[in-house]
């Protein structure tokens, strides 16, 4: 058949009539699997439940209470913490390697597959295998890192990075390879140095890959949850005006224990829900908006 | 090729469409759909659920719940349509919460095999929510023959002083004798809710029995709390984990320090029994003393006996539905079969034609109470909250015992946490 045959109209209408037959399956799951759930919890949010079909509506009542809950708070200012911490670490680290491995040094295929891999094994493993690697180290000091909150934060932070360089990495590979090597050519031509090139022409370049990498850490420095959960589990706990504070918990975690520790209402656990998909929402739009701004055009 | 997919594809139709069809027609007969909180006990579960229905035709399904996550399951099964029929209701926090999605179990045929009411739970209104199926008992393991080994007998320890001296004594010998006092006092969750759970109870126990509390208490003192300190001193001074190694020490660790023969003394429960002597330890060597722990008059002290375990009929399911159930109930603790299983995986039941258990921990129990000693019930149904309670408490004790730190943040985990969590729940 002719390639301008597919343009006629004898084969167009067909498949224009039956363009829902196509977008039906994925449209299907996404109401399934996305629009239901979130739209019955934005509801649920607003209402008194523990089993969620007999739920009743009580206004802003879970709102009011959240913003009262001190553990929400402050695991809102030890993730917001823990987001940036990582955010720096992981990005910086990832971008001096994928430097490096683009040099041209001996092996650098075995290293990116041996950087990348610990981001193959899932972050409930990764936790207790890392609590595990860190309480025997810390034992020979008499501690664990569930006893002190300062280990919980670094270790947690040791673990998101060697999960993540890795794949922060490739995608500043692939950042690094996509510079025209024409414009570093003319630069060496023009007596630019090594320090010069990188920060003139590598680094504004690769802005795309900042982009998408930033998101990535920040995002996922936000919705941490496994990793949290597995390592220290909030521990340990301090007892505050009638509050139980657990100092290494984060957000996601805090939303799912109020949600299950309750035994009357899970609204609150809901409505904590409901602010912490608008705050990463909110987050991420805005940081988009701020590294595309910087992104230069080739 | 496509004729023979499309018959295929008419072929699973009609199936499908029979499979709903016959689902229907037993849909009218009743069903039972019983929610299992005992991971251990599945396999029992499902070939006693195939004997019933072999044997009256009627469907039961068994579901078990993961390990630790009953609670989340019960709550995502009952948003079902075909919600669990019976599930399980074992303490008062359970009752508070799903009290109106059980039916009264008042006047049915099978409370009526009850031999006694004292395991049985109620809703505040007084309607009869759930009903205790089994009891257990816990207290301290001893391995008797590591025990004259060292030179002592079961006879000499009548109280906390006489059980400190003995367990000092052993870990002062351990590396002559090869085994310690008391296994590892282990904080790993696998383990913890040994003594956040039942070694708390020694203190909530005397408090209560001291004050005469009756019903879940808002706040609790902790005049009792020392008695806590003793024995969890104890735990972790004569056994051969200390320090922070406590921390992260797991439960099996523990059971199998004990079953090696690596340690004389191992606190856990009478569910402990088939798994030991499953693994090698002979009846004849082990038994089961009272958790001395300093109280006044604790010589007249029996065994920890109670239960977390009681069913529960969804007041929500049709009436078929709680018929059939109510008949499955009713069998499992009247015919052989189902008292058979009930024996072999839950020990004694309280119920009149309930099968003997051979499991030696409860003769124990038994004949403690023979001996005209009290009972130590399980005052620990009461807490509020109990899984973030419990947390609370380990948290603390691992504070303690790692960095040696103060008492006091024990006491605040269990005095205040208990307040804090009390109040939560009834906000």
């Amino acid at each position: 058949m002719h390639l301008t045959a597919l343009n006629s109209k004898l084969i167009r209408r067909p498949i224009q009539r039956h363009i829902w037959l196509f977008l039906l399956p994925t449209f299907a799951a996404f109401c399934i699997g996305f629009l239901y759930p979130f739209f019955k919890g934005f509801y649920l949010s607003f209402c008194k439940f523990r089993i969620t079909k007999d739920a009743t509506f009580t206004g802003f009542e879970n709102y009011k209470s959240i913003f009262h809950d001190t553990s929400f708070l402050h695991s809102f200012w030890y993730t917001a913490l823990f987001a940036i911490v990582s955010l720096l670490f992981i990005n910086v680290f990832a971008f001096i390697i994928a430097y490096f491995l683009t040099q041209g040094i001996k092996g650098a295929n075995l290293f990116r597959t041996v950087f990348f891999m610990p981001n193959l094994i899932g972050g409930i493993v990764l936790g207790y295998i890392w609590s595990m690697i860190f309480d025997g180290i810390l034992i020979r000091y008499n501690t664990a890192v569930i006893l002190e909150t300062k280990y919980g934060f670094w270790g947690l932070v040791i673990l998101v990075c060697w999960q993540q360089i890795g794949y922060m990495m490739i995608i500043y590979i692939a950042g690094l390879q996509a510079i025209p090597e024409d414009m570093m050519e003319a630069a060496e031509i023009d007596g630019a140095s090594k320090w010069q090139k990188l920060w003139k022409i590598t680094i504004p370049n690769m802005m795309p890959s900042f982009t998408i990498c930033t998101f990535l850490s920040l995002t996922n420095g936000f919705k941490l949850y496994d990793q949290n959960l597995a390592l220290t589990n909030g521990r340990p706990y301090i007892q505050q005006g009638g509050t139980v504070i657990k100092t290494t918990q984060m957000l996601a975690l805090n939303i799912v224990d109020s949600f299950y520790s309750s035994l009357t209402n899970r609204g609150p656990g809901q409505a904590k829900a409901v602010v912490f998909f608008i705050l990463v929402a909110g987050i991420s739009i805005a940081q988009l908006t701020f590294t595309r701004r910087r992104e230069v055009q080739q | 090729m496509k004729r023979l997919i499309a018959i295929c594809l008419a072929l699973v139709l009609v199936f499908s469409l029979g499979a709903c069809a016959k689902g229907g027609a037993d849909a009218k007969k009743g069903s039972v759909y019983f929610l299992n909180f005992k991971p251990e006990a599945d396999e029992a579960w499902q070939a006693i659920a195939k004997t019933y229905t072999e044997q009256t035709g009627v469907q039961v399904k068994v579901v078990t719940a993961a390990s630790g996550e009953y609670d989340k399951t019960l709550a995502a099964e009952l948003d079902k349509d075909a919600a669990p029929t019976m599930f399980q209701v074992g303490n008062v926090g359970a009752v508070e919460t799903y009290g109106d999605y059980c039916y009264d179990l008042k006047g049915s045929k099978f409370e009526g095999e009850l031999t006694t009411d004292a395991y049985n739970l109620y809703d505040a209104n007084g309607k009869l929510c759930s009903i205790g199926y089994c009891y257990e008992c816990y207290g301290i393991i001893v391995n008797k023959a590591l025990l004259e080994a060292a030179g002592h007998s079961l006879d000499e320890i009548t109280n906390f002083a006489t059980l400190k001296a003995v367990a000092d004594d052993i870990h002062a010998r351990a590396a002559e004798l090869g085994f310690d006092a008391f296994t590892s006092a282990g904080l790993d969750g696998s383990s913890s809710w040994r003594f956040s759970g039942h070694l708390a109870n020694m203190p909530l126990y005397y408090e209560f029995k001291a004050d005469n509390v009756t019903a879940q208490p808002a706040t609790i003192k902790g005049t009792y709390l020392d008695l806590y300190k003793n024995i969890w001193d104890l735990y972790i001074t004569d056994s051969a984990t200390t320090g922070a190694a406590v921390v992260t020490a797991t439960g099996d660790e523990a059971e199998a320090e004990f079953y090696e023969g690596k340690a004389a003394f191992y606190q856990n429960g009478s569910w402990e029994f088939a798994s030991l002597t499953e693994k090698g330890m002979k009846a004849d060597d082990l038994a089961m003393i009272p958790i001395y722990c300093g109280a006044e008059g604790e010589e007249k002290a029996g065994l920890c006996c109670g239960t977390e375990n009681c069913w529960a009929v969804n007041a929500t399911a049709s009436k078929a539905d709680i018929e059939a159930t109510l008949d499955f109930m009713y069998w499992m603790v009247t015919s052989e079969e189902g008292t058979k299983m009930m024996a072999e995986q839950f020990g004694p039941c309280p119920f009149k034609n309930a099968a003997t258990p051979e499991n030696v921990f409860f003769a124990q129990a038994n004949e403690y109470t023979a001996a005209g000693n009290y009972v130590v019930t399980w005052a620990f149904n009461w807490t509020p909250a109990v899984d973030d309670w419990r947390a609370g408490v380990v948290d603390a004790l691992a504070q303690y015992t790692a960095k040696g730190g103060s008492w006091d943040k024990v006491k605040e985990a269990f005095v205040d946490g208990w307040a804090t969590l009390y109040a939560k729940d009834h906000a």
